[in-house]
């Protein structure tokens, strides 16, 4: 890939956004994973989001630890801020940069073996400090960097590419970030870009931790028969939970509701979360029914997909810590640091 | 949707814009990359292929490839398309010997006589194609030099004498027998000579007269354009007043008003009746004529030639208001424009005072013969029309295509074959993947803007007539014009079968042409796409249903820059680069190979 050129040419009738930017002003650098990736789908979704949201790039900060995954902050946004951390230690670092300047936008992405082996300590501790960020999980089950050893979330009785099955129990990030109470927690495929653009949109609206499990299979070594995590596997045994459609604020909300019910979710900025379907007897905004309808469907093999559960009523770390609503870099640094004299005072205090 | 068969040539041939549009069908992707690898010879001979005469052509084509061509509409800045033309003349000023890469010519006869009237394009044409199968090839021409149009009407500052001799002279080096100082007087004459089959190249020779008050008084300075440029072409006319009016603004008249700038003319104004933009004239050709001084005058309409002692001295207009489609007009005003000369290049017509009406002939109520369409055919089996004077004027690309088809139901006429039995077109499809990452051509194209030809000095080139105002492209700009075209014969092809519906190829395309959607009727479809497919003369390829979920992968061929990104990013080599070679039937030889598909190594 790196031989070969993405050329300058756009559509003629290419559409701009608010800002009046087109979608190819939010893309990155050309991409160097393997062809047919899930992980390149998903950063597909992501520049959609940010394109259809009209976030201005030098507002975003993208993170990532180590992994196939988090390479994938390099290929969208090219004119955002980035950090490319050390490997599981994304979640710590996006909970400094939030807690410093809480006017950007920050997208976490990270992998299965980023998130659910090295860095699952971290990611469980930004879910509870409910720290304002999208946390996208690339989920193909594999260590794909490493040749493809079956990583924490590799379902039991997988096989790998040589034939060989897993028998430790997966990890599923979505149960357990709702037993450690986030507030928006979503599972969708790379390959269903209509379904996951709008839960990413809805995602960078949440004012808080909105983790998004995807499904992204890895071409290279978990795409053959006996994979559970494959192309193929994927949307076979898909179970889509919920249909959403995002809207932003002040746009007329066509309410489509179907005989299976339908519900919708005022995010803090005046935007609306619309459940266009959701299972009879589904709440999404229910923890309990939302955990019993999962372990269901878990038994069954199924796949659940869609935006599972959303509390928009929990404060996040800011409103938890009480912390500045001026981002650090823009309070004078005579306020910001006053000097030997005040921290003198200040530790006579405790004397 | 109906999936869409790539083995039908005419799909992909219609995705190559530049060669759809070219009635000869010259492959121009292959030669420009050709160009680009220094590979001029084999750069010449793919164009001579099809149209018989690069260097011609490269210096007065009328270029409807350029138009076409896909580089612009997806041009960001100028929306210019590839400088094809001149190209094509770089291919033919930088060609080695090409002698022996012409075909062979049979020493035995094939025991076949075939009359060609007139030395055009047209009849040299099917000179070219019907020497190399045997036929005896007699080839009659009323002036003592051949040519035909392409060097009585073609000034020689836009045309060295050289380049057409040259071109010219390989095809009678064949072994034609022609005749010069020769015109039929009567075909009935002819036909009782017992020819075989018997071509009527003859051109659209007739000037179109003006008739208004002053015409038959003034005749001495009134000249016909057409006849006028034959006249100074064979030197019988040295020079012009120095006031020059040309009635008319189509192509003749800028080789009028700049053969008259060369001759003595100094206020020469080009008259015509309606606004720019509604102008015969090829866009290029006004800006050259401009650039020598020439002043085109909109909304004037000739009324009469003004006298005085019997000598011309100017001319009558009404200078017209149009209407906003420049449909209706109302006139202003009279005025007068004082004048030494007035050329009129109004158009000119078929003439055939030398066809007897009673040899089964038919004609049709403006005079002109009955032909076929296809097969070139005239109602009397056995006599074929081509060039200008089957339709009417048209252009030299035009004679040229239409001498290929009339050569192949001449051969069909004489080996017994019905002359509708035409040979159909082929293709091949050879995959470009060489590697990892590694195609047989540049995927990315050079966004630099359109080269523009250099033009000999002003003061410099009016002091010849015949010094070719175009210098040619330099290297540097040969070298950039070449990387601004996108190859668009190296075509996306799919194989549904292997797709894995992973997206890859959607999220890459830099344009937004792929696709993956629900089956439905074309229009709605349309509709839907990743970006919509408004331009309806373009193709929107439908593969067959995907094998996972039954959905269809969808191309809209309008913007696609064929980058190969969608192939790069396929997984499963779903989506492959192929170059696409339009096997083009001639005379005689059946469609399977291509000047192209014979080169030794894969052109990069």
């Amino acid at each position: 890939m790196p031989s070969i050129t993405k050329p300058v040419a756009a559509h003629p009738s290419l559409q701009r956004n608010e800002l009046g930017l087109t979608i190819r002003d939010y893309e990155g650098s050309m991409s160097t994973l393997c062809a047919g990736c899930g992980h390149d789908s998903i950063t597909a979704a992501i520049i959609r989001a940010f394109w259809e949201m009209s976030t201005p790039p030098h507002m975003i900060a993208k993170l990532s630890g180590i992994g196939c995954s988090s390479k994938t902050p390099t290929y969208f946004v090219g004119g955002a801020h980035g950090f490319n951390s050390a490997h599981g230690r994304m979640p710590s670092i996006a909970t400094g940069a939030a807690a410093a300047n809480r006017d950007l936008t920050y997208i976490g992405i990270s992998g299965d073996g980023d998130s659910l082996s090295i860095g699952i300590g971290q990611m469980v501790h930004a879910i509870r400090r409910n720290v304002r960020l999208l946390y996208v999980i690339e989920n193909n089950g594999v260590y794909g960097l490493t040749k493809g050893q079956f990583s924490a979330s590799a379902d039991v009785g997988s096989k790998s590419k040589r034939g060989e099955p897993n028998r430790m129990e997966p990890i599923d990030p979505v149960r357990m970030a709702l037993s450690l109470g986030a507030t928006f927690i979503a599972r969708s495929f790379s390959g269903d870009k209509e379904q996951l653009v709008p839960i990413l949109k809805a995602g960078i609206a949440h004012r808080g931790f909105a983790l998004v499990d995807v499904i992204s299979p890895c071409v290279t070594f978990n795409d053959h028969e006996g994979s559970t995590k494959s192309y193929l596997q994927t949307r076979k045994h898909l179970m889509q939970a919920t249909e959403t459609d995002f809207v932003p604020p002040a746009r007329e909300i066509l309410a489509n509701i179907s005989s299976e019910g339908s519900t919708s979710v005022t995010m803090h900025d005046g935007s609306v979360v619309n459940f266009r379907r959701v299972p009879e007897g589904y709440d999404p905004t229910d923890r309990s029914k939302v955990t019993a309808f999962l372990d269901h469907h878990m038994k069954t093999g199924e796949v659940v997909t869609g935006l599972l559960y959303l509390d928009e009523s929990s404060q996040d770390m800011h409103e938890l810590s009480n912390s500045t609503e001026v981002p650090l870099a823009h309070i004078p640094f005579e306020t910001l640091c006053p000097g030997s004299k005040v921290l003198d005072e200040f530790q006579e205090e405790y004397r | 949707m109906k999936t869409t068969d790539v083995r039908d040539p005419a799909y992909f041939h219609k995705v190559v814009d530049c060669q759809w549009a070219c009635p000869a069908h010259t492959n121009v992707p292959e030669y420009i990359r050709l160009i680009a690898q220094g590979k001029y010879t084999d750069a010449y001979m793919v164009n001579r292929e099809s149209n018989v005469f690069p260097a011609i052509l490269g210096r007065t084509c009328d270029r409807p490839c350029e138009p076409a061509c896909r580089r612009g509409r997806v041009d960001e800045k100028d929306h210019k398309p590839v400088a094809i033309c001149r190209l094509k003349r770089v291919a033919a000023d930088l060609r080695g010997d090409i002698s022996h890469l012409l075909p062979k010519i049979p020493k035995q006869s094939n025991g076949k006589r075939i009359a060609l009237i007139g030395a055009g394009p047209a009849s040299l044409t099917v000179a070219n194609d019907l020497r190399p199968l045997g036929y005896e090839v007699t080839l009659f021409e009323k002036q003592d030099k051949p040519g035909g149009l392409m060097r009585t009407n073609i000034p020689s500052f836009r045309l060295p004498e050289q380049v057409l001799s040259d071109e010219v002279g390989v095809i009678l080096d064949m072994g034609v027998d022609i005749r010069y100082n020769s015109p039929v007087k009567s075909l009935r004459a002819l036909l009782d000579e017992g020819y075989d089959g018997i071509f009527v190249g003859t051109g659209a020779p007739r000037g179109k007269d003006l008739d208004i008050p002053g015409r038959q008084e003034a005749a001495a300075n009134i000249h016909i354009g057409i006849d006028w440029l034959e006249s100074v072409a064979f030197d019988h006319i040295h020079s012009i007043g120095e006031g020059v009016l040309i009635i008319g603004v189509g192509n003749t008249a800028m080789d009028c008003c700049r053969t008259s700038r060369r001759l003595g003319g100094k206020d020469i104004k080009v008259m015509a009746r309606r606004p720019r933009g509604y102008f015969k004239a090829s866009e290029w050709e006004l800006d050259d004529a401009e650039e020598e001084g020439i002043q085109i005058v909109i909304n004037h309409a000739p009324k009469r030639f003004v006298l005085e002692n019997g000598k011309l001295t100017g001319m009558e207009f009404e200078r017209l208001e149009w209407d906003a489609e420049a449909k209706k007009s109302r006139v202003l005003e009279t005025i007068f424009l004082p004048a030494d000369d007035v050329i009129l290049a109004i158009g000119q017509e078929n003439a055939f005072p030398w066809i007897e009406r009673d040899l089964g002939l038919e004609f049709d109520k403006w005079g002109m013969p009955v032909v076929d369409k296809t097969t070139f055919e005239c109602t009397r089996p056995g006599i074929f029309f081509g060039g200008d004077a089957a339709w009417g004027p048209k252009n030299i690309i035009w004679a040229v295509a239409h001498g290929h088809g009339a050569a192949i139901s001449i051969h069909n006429h004489c080996q017994g074959i019905p002359v509708s039995d035409r040979p159909t077109q082929g293709s091949n499809l050879v995959s470009q993947k060489m590697g990892l990452s590694e195609w047989s051509y540049h995927n990315d194209y050079n966004p630099a803007p359109r080269q523009r030809m250099k033009h000999v000095d002003l003061v410099e080139r009016f002091s010849k007539l015949n010094i070719e105002v175009e210098l040619g492209f330099s290297a540097e700009q040969t070298a950039r014009e070449v990387q601004r075209c996108l190859n668009c014969d190296i075509q996306t092809a799919f194989t549904a079968k292997r797709c894995i519906e992973c997206d890859a190829c959607i999220d890459i395309c830099p344009v937004q042409c792929l696709t993956i959607a629900k089956d439905g009727p074309e229009e709605e479809v349309r509709q839907h796409l990743s970006a919509p497919a408004v331009n309806g003369d373009q193709a929107l390829y439908a593969s067959a249903p995907l094998p996972q979920t039954g959905r269809l992968m969808l191309k809209d061929e309008d913007v696609c820059v064929h980058c190969g990104l969608c192939a790069e990013r396929c997984p499963t080599a779903a989506w492959d680069m192929q170059k696409f070679d339009l096997l083009i039937p001639y005379a005689g030889a059946s469609c399977t190979t291509s000047y192209a598909s014979q080169l030794e190594t894969s052109p990069r």
